[in-house]
């Protein structure tokens, strides 16, 4: 569309329209600086205000989202540094600067300069914390890049002489200002890295004006950080103001003092925490021992001393015999109570007396038994001597003796009593008392 | 170098936490009671053995580097 033709004649809000857009889109980004005027801050946190320098003026809002978190407090007279969009506020024919960003101006261009590379910087992710290295908690070499003359180092090696560190520090010089010091820091970060020997790098120097710590604000240095591999710390001597450098090192310290105190500090920890854990250590084995020699009493006084154990047992005994006594004692007392009763009952029978009576009767027992046996033997003597005289009076060897002969046959053996009882050749035995004879019979007779 | 002290550290720390359960037999406890001296030994060894020294760094025109005592007062 041709918007110079006058050919057409717009609206007044198609021509404000055509602006607004020509001007957004153009005007999408923008950094302004200028001194604050008609500064308004009503109750809905919206801030208004006037940019203006000696010929122009731009009003400006911060909306209340953007308005919270702001660091400072905007004042009437202030110079400021904004970034924002331009935007057209149609119902009143205004367009406004739409601000996003403010910081009380420092030094111009500089500033400006400074505030677009840290956009830039950021943008590109070189501040992220997921870059940052850790910080070692026992550097044992930490190079150092800063001025060999300047403050900086003088305030390390004191706050070294002060902790009686045994830190090894290599110092790498470099001009901390001026033409050309942004290059040779940059360069110095790289000859650590190259030279390798060091856990742990310082670059700083001590306090000044905005335009001193310049060369910590230059990309060489925030790239030449960002790049090296030895974690580094940056200190530069400036509380107030944010260098790229700070934003780009693993650690920012505030001075270059205090950044010696974080590396040495680290040290004094750890030799705390060493001895929290030998201390620890110490008291938990000597629990575990004074734990072991109580179960090792406790274990000692169930077995007890053997000695005492006899002691025990004896004084058991005694206490035993003790009681047996007691109880003998009594049964004693008891039985002896019984056997003087019994003692008494048998002394009534008098035994003595029994015995001298059945000593008597056995005595004269013995005796007539002694008389009947006697009287007896004598019985059986007499008996025996009569009985064996009528044997010997009948025994045929008395007859025999006294002359007589016994004839008998030889074949039986049988006595011959009658002579009918032989005949004549018959062959006989005749005994004598002495002796036999065989006989043959001649004749016989019958008287 | 400096990641075996924080080794030995923690392995002592490790052993002071297990003689600290108190899960241990008298001869588990004496033995871990050991290793945690050793361990400590190194990590003093460590926390001890950097020498105190002050040196400047310079670069040859080939590249390659070497040190010099630094004077301050210069």
């Amino acid at each position: 569309m041709d918007l110079f033709t006058g050919k057409r004649i717009l609206t007044v809000t198609q021509f404000t329209n055509l602006v607004s857009g020509i001007l957004e889109e153009n005007f999408d980004h923008v950094w302004i600086e200028g001194e604050v005027s008609n500064l308004s801050t009503p109750t809905s946190g919206h801030i208004y205000f006037t940019l203006k320098d000696a010929n122009a003026q731009v009003r400006a809002v911060i909306f209340r989202a953007s308005a919270r978190i702001l660091k400072f407090k905007i004042t009437d007279g202030m110079q400021l540094i904004a970034r924002g969009r331009v935007s057209v506020f149609a119902p009143r024919g205004e367009y406004q600067l739409i601000t996003e960003y403010v910081e009380p101006k420092g030094i111009g261009a500089l500033q400006l300069s400074f505030l677009q590379l840290k956009e830039r910087l950021h943008k590109e992710g070189l501040f992220s914390e997921a870059r940052k290295k850790p910080v070692p908690r026992l550097p044992q070499r930490v190079g150092i890049v800063t001025s060999p003359t300047g403050a900086a180092i003088h305030d390390i090696l004191h706050v070294l002489d002060r902790r009686f560190s045994n830190i090894h520090l290599l110092l790498n010089p470099v001009r901390v200002q001026g033409e050309g010091a942004a290059a040779e820091i940059a360069s110095a970060i790289r000859d650590f890295n190259r030279y390798g020997k060091v856990d742990v790098i310082i670059v700083g120097r001590g306090g000044g004006s905005i335009e001193d710590l310049w060369a910590f604000n230059e990309e060489v240095v925030a790239r030449a950080i960002a790049e090296s591999k030895i974690p580094l710390i940056s200190a530069v001597g400036h509380e107030v103001d944010i260098t790229i450098s700070d934003l780009a090192a693993d650690l920012r310290a505030p001075t270059p003092s205090a950044a010696a105190e974080l590396v040495i500090a680290t040290k004094a920890e750890l030799s705390e925490k060493l001895t929290t854990q030998l201390f620890r250590l110490n008291r938990v084995i000597n629990l575990i021992l004074r734990e072991s020699r109580g179960e090792v009493l406790a274990l000692c006084k169930g077995l007890r001393d053997p000695s005492s154990l006899i002691d025990t047992l004896y004084q058991k005994n005694d206490y035993l015999l003790e009681r047996l006594n007691a109880s003998i004692t009594k049964q004693t007392d008891l039985r002896g109570q019984k056997l003087a009763l019994l003692l008494g009952r048998l002394s009534a029978v008098n035994p003595q007396k029994l015995v001298f009576t059945y000593g008597a009767l056995v005595q004269s027992l013995y005796l007539r038994q002694g008389r009947a046996a006697t009287n007896l033997m004598e019985r059986f003597k007499k008996s025996v001597m009569m009985k064996s005289t009528a044997l010997d009076n009948l025994s045929p060897l008395a007859t025999l003796a006294r002359g007589y002969s016994m004839a008998f046959r030889i074949s039986d053996g049988r006595l011959i009593r009658d002579s009918s009882q032989i005949t004549s050749g018959d062959h006989i035995g005749v005994q004598f008392a002495h002796g036999k004879a065989q006989c043959i019979v001649e004749q016989t007779t019958s008287d | 170098m400096a990641e075996k002290f924080e080794t030995s550290l923690a392995k002592l720390e490790d052993v002071v936490n297990r003689l600290e359960s108190g899960e241990l037999t008298l001869d588990e406890a004496l033995k871990a009671f050991e290793e945690g001296v050793k361990h400590a030994a190194i990590c003093n060894k460590k926390l001890h053995e950097a020498e105190k020294k002050i040196e400047i760094l310079l670069k040859h025109k080939d590249g390659t580097f070497h040190t010099e005592p630094f004077n301050p007062s210069e």
